[in-house]
């Protein structure tokens, strides 16, 4: 085991993404995130990779696109209306099937909003990223060694699967310092052969593309792709279960909402309350199965979420509305407390 | 043992720096620990504080809002989180800085005039290691010498001439009788 | 049987989609036979635009990128970056390059990237139809300017050498023409150059190529070609605006 070390979460997510062979990253700064920028500016040039600061983060992403297309592991990183202008990015990703690492450290919104921490971009994370029919892998860090193992683990699934996987995370994920392993494991390495970096030469030539003007061959490559989603539905939906053996209440929340709720679970059994939490960690694909299966054995569910209200449609879904799911959250950089979840726990209970 | 501390001040008064070398300590010690900034525009002269868990088992969420441990460096930060301290708690002022009496009977008060010793001794700008070296006197969870090691993870390698200095200031605060 | 003419190796055998006299072909060609006598195809990148030219792509015969509306420049600075020993060149318009992409022309140049940039002038977005461009000429009518551009409502047009002559980092500025056959051929010599100070390393290469579009201008193939030499030339002056590196 490598000695743990402290460090924030921005700059262990960056450590993290050279140590999984990122050597291509553009940014633009915005708080809460800058972390990230500044740390890659620092160590991209001594281990020979590239650090750009772009005119823009719409042209951040779109020099990941370029350097996605050649085969190379490339990232950038924003904060939720940088992230916004990246729309665009994300939706040819897509449409190109390029894998990319993009990592949102959200704040408030709409508009400008604050810099305070946020998990209000959870509907553009997992339904409306860009335009067209397309998703992306969803991972929610609740910890600095999430952060880390994130972009690990992120890259990998991106080339697994030709996509992009964004880590969403909030200002509280990237600003916290805790300590962090950073062993993290294999990088793994998949067919590379689509890429276009200039090797016609050699090979017939390849084209990254996203334009189909006849709309039955670009109905063809989005059922293709939405096959490929279906397989990850399958596979690739990570949660994390705390309390939940004899649990009545089932609280759903994930990244610092999920960090609060564990404090107010543990305040609530020692008041002899069966709570439990599901933490999903794909937001996307959603642990649909453990909820449904949860909601045949527990009396209700509390969304804990910092935004006003979209984790909790999620969760309705998932279970089919068979229980009551009840909202527990605060909006525009605010955090829930102990006693705001715990509140909401005996009110589910129906104990007051 | 799970001990919640809220360090706060005015920015550039090095709260964000006390809170990592405390979290440093509890790494070396083998616990576990979190620390986690207030973040904003306010680069110096603003108000900031960091929170710091440091427990015996995993650590739920990072932020203390009411602190078993309140550092405050200025009268602003005493004003917004005395009344948040926990009851059995302990605050630390600087009462060089802070000249009214606290008024709360149910927590440990501790007046060290940190600003004032560091002035004296020529360690300006180590106010908020001393009060961190006072902090340490008072309780057992973190030791004098944990601290010292854990400086030389947090002090940057073109600092390195100010160990020393910190070190001392860390001795000055845990030798303040208040 | 000796060849007198044959089609250049970096051309596929697709058959172009362009409007009769559309000089987009002629363009093209250039490229290509740049590419082939440069001997550069089997490791280029073309980056395709948002335009008339967007499938370009499928007529250059090597490795290429469809971009999005106006960031061909940033997709090359990551193709560039990632992978420094292909020749990468984007092949714009000019509502694409010098409207809502000019963040990314313009930075692309003032960072000394070292890729070629085919600029296509011709002052009219043609692909959805003729509408206003940012280098429609004053009183040009379009769709979107049924009175003629006006300059005190819609400002004037971009001279985009011009105002990239002022940035440092670029390395290689020339406009040219391809409305008689002398000017076609300084054309090739330009797009050559660009192509050229890439391989050598030298950086930021445009070259601006005032072009014709005569199914939106609603002129003959010949008329167009006298109206771009009438109404274009005098506002868009041909020549070098930039060569760091000349003697």
């Amino acid at each position: 085991m490598a000695e743990k070390v402290l460090m924030k979460g921005n700059e262990a997510l960056a450590e993290a993404a050279i140590m999984a062979g990122c050597r291509h990253y553009f940014g633009y700064p915005i708080t809460p995130q800058t972390e990230v920028a500044a740390y890659m500016a620092k160590r991209m040039p001594k281990i020979g990779g590239v650090f750009l600061q772009a005119e823009s983060e719409i042209a951040a992403i779109n020099m990941v696109i370029g350097a996605a297309s050649t085969g190379k592991r490339a990232m950038t990183s924003s904060s939720s209306p940088g992230i916004a202008l990246k729309s665009e990015g994300l939706s040819y990703l897509a449409g190109c099937d390029l894998p990319a690492l993009i990592v949102n450290v959200q704040r408030g919104g709409p508009g400008l909003g604050g810099i305070q921490p946020s998990q209000s971009d959870y509907f553009h994370a997992t339904r409306g990223a860009g335009h067209g029919d397309f998703h992306m892998i969803v991972l929610a860090p609740s910890s600095v060694q999430e952060m880390a193992s994130f972009v690990f683990k992120g890259f990998n699934l991106a080339e697994k699967y030709r996509m992009t996987t964004m880590i969403l995370a909030d200002g509280t994920m990237g600003q916290m310092m805790e300590p962090v392993s950073l062993e993290m494991g294999e990088i793994e390495s998949y067919d590379k052969s689509w890429c276009a970096c200039g090797g016609s030469g050699e090979r017939p030539r390849n084209i990254v593309n996203s334009l189909f003007l006849k709309a039955e061959e670009l109905e063809y490559f989005n059922i293709k792709r939405y096959e490929k989603y279906a397989e990850i539905e399958k596979n690739e939906a990570m949660y994390e279960e705390y309390m939940m053996e004899d649990a009545e209440i089932c609280i759903a929340a994930f990244g610092i909402a999920a960090r609060v709720s564990k404090n107010a679970i543990d305040e609530a059994r020692k008041m002899g309350i069966k709570v439990g939490m599901i933490r999903p960690i794909t937001l996307w694909p959603f642990p649909k199965a453990v909820f449904n299966a949860a909601a045949d054995k527990v009396k209700a569910f509390v969304s804990v979420e910092l935004s006003m209200g979209q984790l909790i449609e999620d969760v309705e879904l998932a279970t089919r509305c068979k229980k009551p799911v009840l909202l527990c959250n605060r909006s525009g950089g605010m955090i829930p407390t102990l006693e705001d979840v715990l509140n909401k726990i005996k009110e589910a209970g129906g104990i007051n | 043992m799970t001990k919640q501390i809220l360090i706060a001040g005015f920015g550039g008064q090095g709260v964000l720096f006390a809170g990592k070398l405390l979290a440093y300590e509890g790494l070396l010690d083998g616990k576990e620990v979190s620390w986690l900034p207030s973040y904003g525009p306010e680069m110096r002269g603003g108000t900031a504080n960091c929170s710091v868990t440091v427990s015996d088992a995993p650590i739920g969420s990072p932020i203390v809002a009411n602190p078993d441990i309140l550092i405050a460096m200025n009268k602003p930060s005493l004003d917004k989180y005395l009344n948040e301290t926990r009851t059995g708690g302990q605050i630390f002022y600087d009462s060089s800085l802070i000249e009214e009496k606290v008024e709360r009977n149910d927590v440990e008060i501790y007046p060290i005039p940190a600003t004032r010793i560091a002035d004296d001794e020529g360690l300006k700008t180590l106010a908020n290691i001393i009060m961190l070296g006072n902090m340490i006197a008072k309780n057992d969870f973190v030791t004098l010498d944990g601290a010292k090691k854990a400086l030389t993870k947090v002090v940057s390698e073109r600092h390195k001439d100010l160990l020393d200095f910190n070190a001392q200031a860390l001795t000055l605060g845990f030798e303040y009788k208040n | 049987m000796a060849t007198v003419f044959k089609k250049p190796e970096a051309l596929t055998d697709a058959v172009f989609h362009y409007c009769p006299g559309c000089t987009h072909g002629i363009v093209h060609r250039l490229v290509a036979e740049v590419l082939d006598e440069l001997g550069v195809r089997g490791k280029a990148v073309a980056i395709a635009s948002v335009g008339c030219s967007v499938f370009s792509y499928n007529y250059f015969n090597c490795d290429a990128i469809q971009a999005a509306h106006g960031r061909a420049p940033a997709v090359a600075t990551g193709v560039k970056r990632a992978c420094p020993e292909s020749i990468v060149f984007t092949y714009q318009g000019d509502g694409d390059l010098a409207a809502i992409g000019t963040a990314e022309t313009v930075h692309s140049a003032a960072r000394g990237e070292n890729i070629t940039v085919i600029f296509i002038n011709n002052a009219i977005y043609g692909m959805t139809g003729g509408q206003m461009a940012p280098t429609s000429l004053p009183g040009q009518i379009t769709q979107t300017s049924p009175y003629g551009r006006d300059v005190n409502t819609v400002g004037f047009p971009v001279k985009v050498c011009e105002m990239l002559s002022q940035i440092d980092g670029a390395t290689y500025l020339e406009r040219v023409a391809v409305n008689n056959v002398k000017n076609v051929k300084a054309a090739k010599q330009a797009i050559k150059k660009a192509f050229q100070n890439q391989i050598d390393g030298k950086g930021f290469s445009l070259v601006e190529v005032l072009s014709t579009c005569p199914t939106n201008w609603g002129l003959t193939p010949e008329k167009a070609l006298t109206w771009l030499e009438e109404n274009m030339l005098p506002y868009y002056p041909l020549g070098v605006y930039k060569d760091k590196y000349a003697e």
